[in-house]
């Protein structure tokens, strides 16, 4: 007697073999565009010239069967101290908020806003005391610091403020070898990292089929330093990519193997994960919805691709095109968290995300913080703890009369159910009314008040944030900033 | 021939570039007045089409197929009036492109096509184009109008080099400036010293007229 962690089946077996035969068909028959000169010598290096006629790189499928070879299909991400905190494979699902926002949305004035130095920091203090959050993402950019270096400083904060591990990627070429030195220096240093990892680098080819020079050296300095590269590979239906789902999950199929042949060529066996952030481009408004239904079935169903090819997966879900936190706001993120957790992705970015992935909310993170705490109970499915399953806890409860005081009650009720915080309304019609008779925003504005004046994340030892500092100053005074903003 | 130009229209509005195409030639062969043919034929159609769109009838596909099939009537009739001595000249000459370090080709590629489609003689520098190239190109083909994509706020900044590129050359009042892109609007229009801001392709193509004439 067993139960079934509770799981989507998108294909068949037969199709799942079909859609990846296409993908290595189209990189063999089509091939793929590459702007980034080290890149082009590995590929030529190993047999994928670029072709005089069109310009592009057609890998062989050899290639492709020799990097899924090498390419593990587990992929560990440590804390600070270098306990696991991820454990990239199989059906495990792991949370962390959604990327690189360009606003934060102000609950007080009722709008977007440009984010600084202290969103920054409330935001990584937040996604470090909320349990459900497997990793930090540098969600934010701040305003205050130049755009040159926004990417290094997004990390240095998030790194200062947590002890979790960061998924985060790199604005400029240059920037790779700063951040890899920051995570060097929390982690001990550069062996210690590769050994144990901290972070995940997110590197995005540009639909269709395409890797400049910047997606494609960070995917090559990723492998050669151990550091898990993330694939976020994005077609758009009908704009980017065929119409159809099962045309955008194949497309999306062979932008993902070229990303993993670049990356073990230039490393065999570096950790990489198959991952995206595609959409059902919107085809009234020319937008690029993650809230639409279709696109977390491309979503899921690439993950069961990833899966059947055996590399560790990841999508942009849990995420809503919704302005401010709303109803929107929440179906949304509810509906792309509890696909994600049925189809099994092992990492989930998307919490607190609005706008189209680039406006971030503290409000919406603490209450999609509860989502996810929903989702992961819903993938673990329904536990048989005992057999027979009912029939004496029946007859010991009908002899009580009730069932509270049994000892079987009190042993499993904690982990038969998952306790959102109070932000999620459960109270009586009279006891909500005496609250205020709140909305969930308004509530969950209260909570990242309450979380934020008492939640203190553990400091960085001494010597190592000072390090962190000087390097993030000398980044700053290139740029010509003397001073950093001040932190709170 | 009312029922001719009729079908004209249709050919745009049904997005068929097979039936417009073959009317086109049609008209050739026949001599007919090609800049009837076009103002009430084949330009009725494709204002029809921004009409149906803007109103929410027609979606981002039906848009693109009727300024395709405008695009294929245009390249059959154009000739043919250049070559009868025709008085049909382009509405304006638009140099367009997307900003550098920008690579969203999408929006900017839709109001060079409905652009196109409305009679303007385009040049599509495509995506991360450096601001200097588009005033380089604007001399070079003296264009009457620069329109500039951004679709981060990162690089919205770009659009507003292109202005100052101008200025630095003192030719800024000899081309008009429109922006577009997710992150843009009137103010930041204003804020930039542009000439106009467009939030959809037909809007675009309405601003480029006004700007133009």
């Amino acid at each position: 007697m067993s139960a079934l962690n509770p799981r989507i089946a998108w294909f068949s077996g037969e199709t799942r073999k079909a859609i990846a035969s296409e993908a290595v068909s189209i990189l063999e028959e089509i091939g793929i565009f590459v702007e980034n000169d080290e890149a082009l010598s590995l590929l030529d290096g190993a047999g994928a010239g670029i072709d005089a006629t069109d310009g592009m790189v057609k890998i062989p499928s050899s290639l492709v069967e020799k990097a899924l070879e090498t390419a593990p299909s587990r992929v560990m991400v440590y804390d600070r101290y270098g306990e696991v905190a991820m454990d990239l494979g199989g059906d495990r699902v792991h949370f962390n908020p959604g990327s690189a926002a360009l606003r934060i949305y102000d609950y007080e004035r009722g709008k977007a806003r440009t984010p600084e130095t202290d969103d920054l920091v409330r935001f990584a203090t937040l996604i470090d005391a909320l349990p459900n959050y497997a990793a930090q993402s540098t969600g934010v950019i701040a305003g205050d610091v130049p755009e040159e270096i926004g990417d290094r400083y997004r990390l240095y904060i998030a790194l200062l403020n947590s002890t979790k591990p960061v998924v985060t990627g790199t604005f400029k070429v240059d920037a790779f070898r700063v951040m890899h030195e920051m995570l060097a220096t929390v982690a001990g240093d550069a062996d210690r990292l590769r050994e144990r990892p901290i972070a995940i680098f997110d590197c995005c080819p540009s639909p269709p089929l395409k890797w400049s020079d910047l997606t494609a050296q960070a995917l090559i300095d990723a492998a050669r330093t151990g550091l898990p590269a993330e694939l976020v590979s994005m077609p758009l239906t009908g704009a980017t990519s065929p119409v159809t789902l099962a045309g955008a999950v194949t497309q999306h199929c062979a932008e993902n193997l070229s990303g993993i042949v670049i990356h073990q060529l230039a490393c065999p066996g570096a950790p990489i994960i198959y991952g995206g952030s595609p959409a059902c481009f919107d085809m009234r408004k020319g937008t690029t919805p993650m809230g639409a239904v279709e696109t977390m079935m491309i979503d899921g169903a690439y993950a069961e691709i990833g899966k059947h090819l055996g590399i560790p997966t990841h999508a942009y879900m849990a995420l809503s095109d919704s302005k401010l936190v709303d109803y929107q706001a929440g179906m949304e993120s509810a509906m792309g968290a509890t696909i994600a957790a049925l189809s099994g992705v092992n990492n989930v970015s998307g919490p607190g995300m609005l706008d189209f992935e680039s406006c971030q909310s503290l409000e919406k993170l603490v209450l999609d913080h509860e989502i996810c705490g929903m989702a992961l109970r819903l993938s673990s499915g329904i536990a048989l703890r005992d057999d027979p399953i009912a029939l004496p806890l029946i007859r010991e409860g009908l002899a009580k009369k009730e069932f509270l005081s049994l000892p079987h009650t009190a042993k499993w009720y904690r982990k038969e159910a998952y306790f959102p915080d109070e932000i999620i309304d459960r109270a009586t019609l009279e006891e909500w009314e005496s609250k205020g008779g709140r909305d969930a925003a308004n509530r969950a504005a209260e909570r990242v008040k309450n979380l934020l004046s008492g939640y203190t994340p553990e400091p960085l030892d001494g010597a190592v944030s000072a390090h962190l500092k000087e390097l993030m100053e000398r980044e700053a005074k290139r740029t010509g900033m003397e001073r950093l903003p001040e932190l709170a | 021939m009312d029922e001719f130009l009729k079908s004209c229209a249709q050919s745009i509005i049904d997005g068929d570039g097979d039936v417009a195409e073959t009317l086109a030639k049609q008209a050739v062969d026949d001599g007919a007045p090609l800049i009837d043919v076009i103002e009430k034929g084949f330009a009725a159609g494709i204002r029809e089409v921004g009409r149906l769109w803007g109103e929410g009838e027609m979606f981002l596909p039906e848009l693109v197929m009727g300024a395709e099939a405008m695009k294929r009537a245009m390249a059959i009739l154009e000739p043919s009036i250049a070559g009868s001595g025709g008085l049909k000249e382009a509405a304006g000459r638009v140099v367009i492109g997307t900003i550098e370090g920008d690579i969203h080709d999408i929006g900017k590629t839709l109001v060079a096509t409905m652009l196109s489609a409305n009679g303007f003689e385009i040049t599509d520098l495509g995506a991360d184009v450096p601001a200097g190239r588009f005033v380089d190109e604007a001399e070079e083909k003296r264009a009457d109008c620069i329109a500039i994509s951004a679709l981060l706020t990162t690089t919205m900044n770009g659009q507003k080099k292109v202005i100052e590129e101008l200025e630095n050359r003192s030719i800024r009042g000899q081309v008009k400036v429109m922006v577009g892109g997710a992150p843009c609007n009137d103010e930041w229009a204003k804020e930039i010293g542009a000439d106009g801001y467009a939030g959809d392709a037909v809007a675009a193509v309405a601003l480029a007229r006004s700007l133009v004439d």
